[in-house]
């Protein structure tokens, strides 16, 4: 068995587990994309990040890689983890606007815009698709092909596959396959506003402090009474 | 390329899974470019899946997967030869062989490629043919050079 710290809390785990795995049997929401049960992880979407080490030493990496150790310090919810992953899950929109998964991790994490060019581009090369092919249908016909901005999911010589048995198993599982709802009037590049609400918490704080729904009732009322305070005060 | 000649290589490497890199790269050594042929019959005699092969070689940029001509012409874009007229020397191999980069004549004569800097900066601009070097190239010396490796008629 394995201890560390998560959040706060004074964890036991079993060896072998990812920091993703302690989270999730913890019941810590962590944002994933390109983990799947079932599926070995990749590490793709680094949506999953979180910070590690205390103090300055502190480091962010991707939970579903990253195994457990002894004595670690994990935080799942500070400012650089909160920040990092809203510019990620913005790079993603920026290449896939249309996927319902990523507008849905997008608005779940209080991101309002997308501040890069969208490039439509579509495959946000998670590797889904490949390891389900791989893994589950037992086909291995498709991977990377090429490198850098000219990589891409593929076919051996961009042609029709000996092996592919079309199963659908790769459209199934991709998230760039999915199509958003496109609501009463097409939304812009992020939808789902409605379910953004800012967490006041990390202004003052440099955590999340809860996973309240809707977030920030506390401070209204903490505000509230400040407020009150000055007031009282000044008279 | 003959099949025993590949079968050959691979038992070279004791057809580890490992020495793939190598493998492939003794193959280009010998037949300048890797054919699907060629990859299909690694793939099947090694046991790995072709599309792993075909992931390894594009993403490598010393693997060949187009046919490449008996003479290799390859021109410095640097910067060194960029600014000594490097263009100037790739326009006019370009036109005169009637090819763009990273192609091949129809004649499979010769492939025009580039490179960034091979480090003989002040003999730029440098233009390299089968791994010689020709340098201070200019658009007359270019025309005599070609004329040297291009087949009698
Ligand atoms: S449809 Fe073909 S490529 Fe897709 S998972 Fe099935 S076998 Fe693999
Ligand atoms: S095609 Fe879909 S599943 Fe495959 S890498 Fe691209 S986004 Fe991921
Ligand atoms: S879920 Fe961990 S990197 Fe994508
Ligand atoms: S720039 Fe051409 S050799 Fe350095």
């Amino acid at each position: 068995m394995i201890n560390l710290m998560i959040d706060g809390l004074d964890v036991q785990v079993e060896e072998g587990a990812s920091l993703l795995d302690v989270a999730q049997f913890y019941g810590i929401p962590v944002p994933t994309l390109c983990h799947h049960d079932g599926l070995t992880d990749y590490g793709a979407c680094r949506l999953c990040i979180v910070e590690i080490g205390k103090g300055k030493n502190t480091k962010l990496v991707s939970s579903c890689t990253y195994p457990a150790e002894q004595g670690l310090f994990v935080r799942t919810n500070s400012k650089r983890v909160v920040e990092a992953r809203k510019m990620l899950v913005e790079l993603l929109l920026a290449m896939c606007p249309s996927s319902k998964i990523i507008q849905d991790l997008a608005s779940a994490m209080e991101v309002k815009k997308v501040r890069f060019k969208v490039e439509h581009g579509d495959c946000i090369l998670c590797g889904l698709c490949v390891r389900m092919c791989e893994e589950q249908m037992m086909a291995k016909a498709i991977g990377f092909v090429n490198r850098g901005k000219d990589r891409k999911i593929s076919t051996p010589f961009d042609a029709k596959s000996d092996v592919c048995r079309t199963c659908g198993g790769c459209m199934y599982i991709c998230p760039a396959c999915e199509l958003r709802c496109e609501g009463p009037d097409a939304p812009g590049d992020v939808c789902g506003g409605c379910a953004n609400v800012e967490p006041v918490c990390l202004e003052d704080e440099n955590d999340k402090m809860c996973f309240m729904d809707p977030c920030g009732w506390c401070y209204n009322e903490l505000g509230r009474k400040k407020e009150k305070e000055k007031k009282n005060n000044k008279l | 390329m003959k099949k025993a000649d590949i079968d050959k290589i691979l038992k070279k490497h004791d057809y580890k899974k490992s020495s793939l890199i190598s493998i492939l790269q003794d193959i280009q050594e010998v037949n300048r470019w890797l054919p699907p042929e060629i990859l299909k019959q690694v793939s099947e005699k090694m046991n790995i899946p072709l599309i792993d092969v075909y992931s390894l070689t594009t993403f490598y940029k010393s693997f060949y997967l187009k046919p490449r001509g008996k003479h290799i012409i390859t021109v410095c874009s640097g910067t060194a030869c960029h600014v000594r007229g490097g263009p100037r020397i790739l326009n006019e191999i370009k036109s005169q062989l009637n090819i763009d980069v990273d192609e091949t004549t129809p004649d499979k004569n010769f492939s025009l490629e580039t490179v960034r800097c091979l480090g003989a900066c002040a003999l730029g601009p440098l233009m390299v043919v089968d791994k010689k070097y020709y340098g201070q190239m200019n658009p007359k010396k270019v025309v005599s050079t070609i004329k040297k490796f291009s087949k009698k008629k």
